[in-house]
């Protein structure tokens, strides 16, 4: 069979592997590995079958432990299985690898390297994780580029099939995983010829079954343990050469050949680097640039680095070596060096053979996926020519606080001339990078050019930033950096010019690309200075095109892509135009196709229209351009100004290690120094509709749109188009109200326009608020917004909380985050902030509100005006419950701790403050300001007592003010990974509040099923439809009988989602609240999103009710059930979701049939729901607790 | 036992009962218990070409909506291979169709686009349709578009699309024509091979509560079959096509009169809606009755007879019906002047 050349990512190169050669694949996702598990379930549910014949199962289980677990028991039962994961997920098989490594049974974990959290989280590349497997007796294979993802995968899976060693085949995530590169395919006969059926057969024949039946897992005592565990060693001794023999069978085969430890260079360097990974490709490119001109260096590119082979090591080595510098991936903090280095020096100390030893100095690298580059390589290089070469160093970063870092010269370049090096900045969503993997695809399938392409994404969910780094040329492209000196630059949005240097990579005499709304003759103009000065010096070729004219045109939207796209091959060259014009529209049906025939022609409408409107600029030779404006204000505070705005600006490698906090601590409110200006239409109020009711507030996602109410007199000259009117408030007379838009905040998402039930009785289509565009009222809104700020809040204790216009009169400590335009969660999260803020700390479980709640470089928890806030912090995934609980155990004991001191020390405080501190009733908002004032007195007082009693009553005085205790996350968390937690936590019976986000499936890893997810919905790992219905967490929650349940939905009825957080809030005890929300991953406009929270209501998909056990003791039945009996069918609901309609189209009888079962769920709840709110108490409770009270 | 056989387009048909083009026949079943009810004929439910572009528009701007934009989700939702976006699944219910009854399916279709109308109307045909009904449903808000324009459209539609089909091709009208015998004589020679007199337009309301514009749909009642009588009575003998009328056939009154107005087939939905669709069952007793009591042969007997043509009394199609003179003998013509 011929091998074809394919063009695809290393996630798509293991899959493929290993989707053939495995009967079972248990997973679970975790960024950036999901895409392996996703494409296995894809292939299973088209039916593509293995090399046997059958069609692989593959199954998303509830955490990777509950993956591992599920894979350890296929092996035992005779399957060959795999799995995929990274990071925290790879920790949480811990247990099971050193099970499945003890017993001797083949499988293969392809892992994405990902770092592991410590200080904070990263999505992004190290070796930490596999770092922390090292010992568990699982082999290690490290794959370095797309290409050995293939080869490798499959000798990794053959090797432990003979070996009986598992393997964890390993490779950088995001940097490989998702790197595009074209590649030879292996075929079926390929993957047949590695894989010796015999060997599988013996894999059998070791299998748990009752017809041969054996014991395994047994429980041992210390006379032999020990002496069982050593008997494993003939197989750990014999694995390297059964693996060299498979890279030897392989090399035969496809003619590439790979060793154990792989050296390339000068073979008679004297100085040689270690290390393993994607960076090998970047040293090799280098050491070969290095030796070319002379240089006596070398590169031993480590790929079996357990079980460690000293003998084949010091084979690898020149014998001219004089000093090796071993580069780790990873920090392992109090040891005496990395785990590559430790064994490199051991290696060496045993196997060195009487010979003297080279010197050896170790260094860390790449932590989450910091750049590598050539010039770093040549910065060790150089390090290791020295006499005093510096020992566990750095490179990559400026260490100005242990001086641990190397220094290197940017300007150093190994890029090969004949290399086509391009970027473009695109927005998220508007197709660009879906574009570019078009391209790469064409340029390496249907030229014989080599391509690559890697992509940078934004860390915020609407208007982020996307930029590929394209290559192409005549060579294998092995630079897996990105690129700095760049031929070609697109810029795909106009805005993008003052945000951040676009032109900063571009070669003298490069090609710049503007997708700009101004004509040729007039744009020169409107460019910042700064990039108008390089166009100038680097005599840049200037082209524009109005994209979004075009795309306007072709009904498009706003997406450019395809317009883009073929301004860049008629602009670039690599293919004749008429040619490559055919070969985006091949790409183009082949993408759309399948979305129907009209998607397919206005991509054609808008490839043939582009080449048109694409015009040079012929600029002149001055600088005529504004000043870019500062990305953030002048006023921002240190903070923001050393570190916020770097990263902002996309200089964040230029931030010095003395800049950061060791500890992971950073300040919250930095969220409003960032004005993102993202939105194209903004809301504008009409201040004579209005009625103030405060619905647009309370659905605001990113809190930019509030209201407040004040005093006459603090109206003091307000900007010229400030609006006030009267309140209308009984309580309020005399006083105005504003409601006020941040318009460099908002994202534009209209939500408060849907949600405003006002309509102008002279043209229904207007509202109380309207949507405008934005550019023109910039200026003056920012003016508005800032002395609205400084308007005073009226007084929280007048206000009340049941209230929904007081309610949104309460500031909202939760602004500006970085999620989606129209999110569903973060209302919730932000009413949060506004009841309770002030004293709220929050455990939030991995997800999309951990991204968006803490994802730098801005934090979008904030303070009030006396520096109070909610306290945030984002552990893991599966732990929030606990952690949270951890809150709640700490912030009782301080408070048990001053109360006993208080005691105490009463006759110095002062009887009648102590009494009242201690029998302070802090149900109300009054009642905790009191308390707070009573605190501050008693610290005045404690000031005065000089004794180790009254200085640690001072520490622990602020506890006695009530404090929130709030565990916020995902359905994925509470539903699956964290149940267990969340669980235990509910059975305590302590003072908790727990809010869970249901948007009904994976939202922040892209969309996976959870047991969340509704049947008949079609999620990642339910292609065919969910078969089984939504779990009931309400209920299961409901059963311990003293847990506060609420499920609540804000589109529905807003006021119960307030009654219901106070409720919660005020209930001594755990309390759980399921909140609706809609998402991006349901698929419709999101705008519609309160009207789609409504129909879950009506149609009987998302009952509400309340469990208040507080009922119970009034002799009540505590369960309320808060939404009528279902009155629409539930198509109405679901059929105005792509998550299910896709079905309806993909697999209408599938759909039909899964449909009926969801409608006959919806009553059969319901009916349920009906029930236990009818039902009469047993006893009469209200007896016995009148006879308690005569007692007392 | 009076003969109630008629033709329609070509296809003999045992009865002029036929199931005007509604939801009900997105269902086999129902389409089983219409022929088992005696219907000889069914019209499917329209084919609209804006339907299938706005849902492939909205597929493609949900699965893209977040594409390749945040690190973590480069993507919603798995790519599922197929989607029957296109006729695909309506030209898959005419095979269904066809295979279950033995009574003609005629496909209906509303397109936007002229080369939209033809791809599917060639589809609807190699699905194996016995004909084509064009459901011409544009409603002008353009006021820069003249009369004349529309009514070229809708023949050069017709035109278009016998060019490219063999099976019979009917059209359904609206009433809203300045001459309703001009424009059905346009079509007629365009190669209409029927008009289907006349589409029902919905109408929306207002919600006075929610001030919003919301789809109203009123079932028709047999008070509507005037205008179509009035209309088709005076068109007959004077186009070759072929009549049928649709809207306000509820009765076995109203199929006679739409026989003796000149229709060769009259459709229903309204009826089947509101009552069952076995209730064609008992109109067609009904109507054997009435002609057996009224001495009548055959359906084609009566066909006609009381049109313009044939009637005494004309001055009832006519303007004369508007007017008030002292005598009505005035307007009468002499009996017996031929």
């Amino acid at each position: 069979m011929q091998r074809r050349k394919v063009t695809i990512d290393g996630n798509e190169a293991a899959a493929y592997v290993a989707h053939k050669v495995s009967e079972v694949i248990a997973i679970y996702p975790i960024t950036p590995s999901s895409p392996m598990g996703e494409w296995s379930d894809q292939w299973s549910a088209e039916g593509r079958p293995n090399i046997w014949g059958t069609v692989p199962t593959v199954i998303e289980m509830q955490s990777e432990a509950g993956a591992a677990a599920a894979l350890h028991g296929a092996i035992q039962a005779g399957a060959l299985a795999a799995t995929f994961t990274s990071a925290q997920g790879l920790l949480l098989k811990i247990p099971t690898m050193y099970k499945v490594a003890g017993e001797l049974t083949p499988t293969v974990f392809h892992i994405a390297a990902r770092t592991v959290a410590t200080h904070a989280l990263s999505i992004f590349c190290d070796h930490s994780d596999i770092m922390a497997v090292r010992q568990t007796g699982f082999a290690i294979l490290a794959s370095n580029s797309v290409q050995e993802v293939m080869d490798q995968a499959l000798i990794a899976t053959a090797a432990s099939l003979e070996s009986r060693i598992p393997f964890v085949h390993f490779f950088d995530g995001f940097r490989t995983t998702h790197e595009v590169n074209k590649i030879e395919e292996l075929t079926d006969d390929d993957l047949r010829a590695m894989i010796d059926d015999e060997l599988v057969r013996r894999h059998r024949e070791r299998a748990m079954t009752p017809d041969r039946p054996v014991l395994r897992g047994t429980s041992q005592n210390p006379d032999h343990f020990f002496q069982a565990r050593e008997a494993a060693n003939p197989y750990y001794l014999a694995c390297p050469t059964i693996v060299q023999n498979a890279m030897d069978k392989f090399a035969a085969l496809t003619g590439r050949q790979y060793h154990l430890f792989d050296y390339v260079g000068a073979p008679d360097a004297e100085r040689v680097i270690v290390l393993m990974g994607s960076s090998a490709e970047t040293a090799h490119e280098t050491v070969d640039y290095l030796v070319e001109r002379g240089e006596r260096v070398g590169l031993v590119k480590v790929r079996l680095f357990r079980p460690f082979s000293v003998e084949h090591f010091i084979k690898a080595l020149p014998p001219t070596v004089k000093a090796i510098a071993v580069l780790d991936r990873t920090k392992e903090p109090g040891a005496v060096g990395e785990p590559l280095y430790l064994d490199v020096v051991t290696a060496l100390h045993e196997g060195y053979d009487g010979r003297p030893l080279p010197r050896v100095i170790g260094g860390r690298y790449g932590l989450s996926s910091k750049e590598f580059t050539p010039a770093m390589v040549k910065a060790v290089f150089d390090e290791l020519a020295k006499p005093n070469p510096k020992n566990h160093f750095t490179v990559g970063i400026n260490d100005d606080v242990t001086h641990t870092s190397l220094e290197w010269d940017p300007e150093f370049s190994t890029e090969d001339p004949s290399t086509v090096r391009c970027l473009f900045y695109g927005l998220g969503a508007d197709g660009t990078v879906g574009a570019n993997k078009n391209s790469i695809k064409i340029i390496g399938e249907e030229t014989d050019n080599y391509a690559q392409g890697y992509f940078v994404y934004d860390s915020k969910k609407a208007g982020a930033v996307t930029v590929s780094h394209l290559r192409f040329g005549p060579k294998p492209i092995r630079s897996t950096y990105l690129i700095s000196k760049a031929n070609f630059i697109a810029c795909h949005q106009f805005v993008f010019l003052e945000r951040f240097d676009v032109l900063k990579a571009a070669v003298p005499g490069a090609v710049f690309l503007l997708n700009s709304p101004y004509p040729a003759d007039q744009v020169w103009d409107h460019i910042p200075r700064n990039i108008q000065e390089q166009i100038i010096r680097k005599r840049l070729k200037f082209y524009v095109i109005d994209g979004y004219e075009v795309a306007k045109k072709t009904g498009m939207g706003q997406r450019i892509n395809t317009i883009m796209q073929t301004c860049f091959f008629a602009i670039s060259g690599v293919l004749p135009r008429e040619e490559a014009i055919q070969k985006i529209k091949d790409a183009i049906r082949y993408t759309y196709g399948r979305r129907g025939e009209a998607v397919v022609q206005k991509n054609f409408a808008a490839v043939d229209a582009a080449l048109d409107h694409l015009h040079e600029v012929h600029y002149p030779e001055q600088i005529t351009g504004p000043e870019p404006p500062p990305t953030v204000s002048p006023k921002a505070p240190e903070f923001v100004q050393k570190i916020v705005a770097p990263i902002i600006r996309g200089e964040g490698d230029s931030i010095p290690v003395s800049a950061m906090p060791p500890d992971g601590t950073f300040p919250t409110g930095t969220a409003a120094w960032e004005k993102r200006n993202i939105a194209l239409e903004v809301p504008v109020w009409d201040e004579n509709l209005c009625i103030q009711c405060g619905k647009c507030v309370i659905v605001c996602p990113h809190a930019t749109i509030r209201s407040k109410v004040y005093d006459k007199s603090a109206l003091v000259d307000p900007p010229p188009t400030f609006k006030a009117v009267p309140a209308r408030w009984k309580e309020f007379k005399d006083m105005l109200y504003t409601l006020q838009v941040a318009v460099e905040d908002c994202t534009g998402c209209a939500l408060c326009v849907a949600a405003c039930p006002v309509k102008d009785k002279t043209n229904v289509k207007r509202r109380a608020i309207n949507m405008e565009p934005q550019i023109p009222l910039r200026e003056q809104e920012r003016a508005n917004w800032d002395y609205f700020l400084k308007l005073p809040n009226v007084d929280r204790d007048l206000l009340k909380p049941s209230v929904i216009k007081d309610t949104q009169l309460f500031q909202p400590l939760f602004e500006f985050s970085g999620a989606c335009a129209g999110c569903g969660e973060t209302p919730y999260v932000k009413l949060v902030t506004q009841l309770f803020g002030d004293r709220a700390i929050i455990g939030n479980a991995t997800g999309c509100s951990s991204i968006y709640g803490g994802n730098l470089p801005t934090t979008p928890y904030t303070v009030d005006e006396e520096g109070r806030g909610p306290t945030w912090n984002n552990s893991l995934f599966e732990d929030c419950a606990e952690f949270s609980l951890g809150f709640r155990l700490a912030i009782d004991q301080h408070n048990r701790h001053a109360r006993d001191l208080l005691a105490r020390l009463a006759p110095q405080i002062g009887e009648e403050l102590v009494k009242a501190l201690l029998e302070a009733d802090q149900s109300t908002e009054a009642g905790i300001r009191a308390q707070r004032e009573r605190v501050k007195l008693l610290k005045e007082r404690l000031a005065g007592i000089d004794s180790p009693e009254a200085r640690r009553l001072m520490l622990v005085a602020d506890y006695l003010v009530k404090k929130s205790v709030w565990a916020f996350g995902g359905d994925g968390w509470a539903y699956d990974i964290g149940y267990g937690g969340l669980d235990h936590v509910l059975s305590t019976g302590r003072n908790i509040n727990i809010l869970v986000l249901d948007t009904e499936v994976y939202s922040n890893t892209g969309g996976q099923m959870s047991k969340a997810t509704p049947r008949g919905a079609v999620a990642k790992f339910a292609a065919g439809g969910k078969p089984t219905g939504k779990k009931d967490l309400a209920m299961m929650a409901l059963q311990y009988g003293n847990v506060y349940v609420g499920r609540v939905a804000m589109g529905y009825n807003d006021a119960h989602t307030v009654k219901t957080f106070l409720e919660a809030e005020a209930h001594d005890g755990p309390s759980i609240i399921i909140a609706y929300c809609h998402c991006i991953a349901h698929g419709y406009d999101m705008v519609y999103g309160l009207d789609q929270q409504k129909a879950a209501v009506q149609s009987g998909h998302f009952p509400l009710f309340r469990y208040d056990p507080a009922l119970l003791a009034q002799g009540k039945n505590p369960f309320q059930l808060d939404s009528k009996a279902p009155s629409i069918p539930l198509e109405k609901y679901a059929y105005n979701e792509t998550r299910f309609t896709m079905l309806a189209r993909s697999d209408p009888e599938a759909a039909r049939r899964l449909l009926e079962a969801a409608q006959r769920d919806a009553q059969l709840r319901f009916k349920l729901y009906e029930h236990m709110a009818s039902m009469p108490l047993n006893g009469s409770p209200k007896a016995e607790l009148a006879k308690e009270e005569k007692h007392a | 036992m009076p003969d109630l056989t008629t033709t329609y387009v070509g296809l003999k048909l045992r009865s002029p009962l036929v199931a005007s083009s509604s939801p009900l026949c997105q269902n086999i079943g129902n389409i089983l218990q219409m022929e088992d009810a005696g219907i000889a004929a069914v019209v499917l439910h329209s084919l609209f070409e804006e339907q299938i572009l706005i849902e492939s528009q909205a597929l493609d701007r949900h699965l893209s909506a977040a594409e390749e934009s945040y690190a973590e989700s480069l993507s919603y939702f798995p790519d599922l291979r197929r989607y029957n976006i296109g006729p695909d699944e309506y030209v898959e219910h005419i095979r269904r169709a066809k295979q279950a009854v033995d009574i003609p399916v005629i496909g209906s279709l509303n397109g936007v686009s002229t080369g939209g109308w033809i791809r599917y109307a060639r589809l609807i045909e190699e699905a194996g349709a016995d004909a084509l009904e064009l459901n011409i449903y544009h409603l002008p808000t353009d006021p820069s578009i003249d009369g004349a324009t529309v009514e070229q459209q809708y023949v050069e539609l017709v035109r278009h699309i016998k060019a490219s089909v063999r099976i019979p091709v009917a059209v359904k009208l609206g009433p809203y024509f300045s001459s309703i015998p001009n424009m059905a004589a346009k079509l007629d020679e365009a190669g209409a091979d029927a008009l289907v007199l006349f589409n029902r337009f919905y109408q929306p309301d207002f919600d006075l509560e929610s001030l919003e514009v919301v789809p109203n749909l009123v079932l028709s009642n047999s008070s509507e079959l005037l205008a179509r009588l009035h209309w088709v009575g005076i068109l007959y003998g004077r186009i070759r096509a072929d009549m049928a009328i649709t809207g306000g056939v509820h009765t076995a009154q109203d199929v006679l009169k739409c026989m003796m107005a000149g229709a060769k087939v009259a459709m229903m939905t309204s009826a089947l809606l509101r009552q069952g669709i076995d209730y064609a069952a008992r109109l067609e007793e009904d109507l054997i009755r009435w002609m057996e009591e009224h001495e009548y042969e055959s359906i084609r007997q009566m066909q006609g007879s009381m049109s313009l043509e044939r009637v005494a009394d004309p001055a009832a199609f006519q303007r004369a019906n508007y007017m008030r003179v002292l005598s009505s003998y005035e307007l009468r013509p002499r009996p017996g002047v031929q």
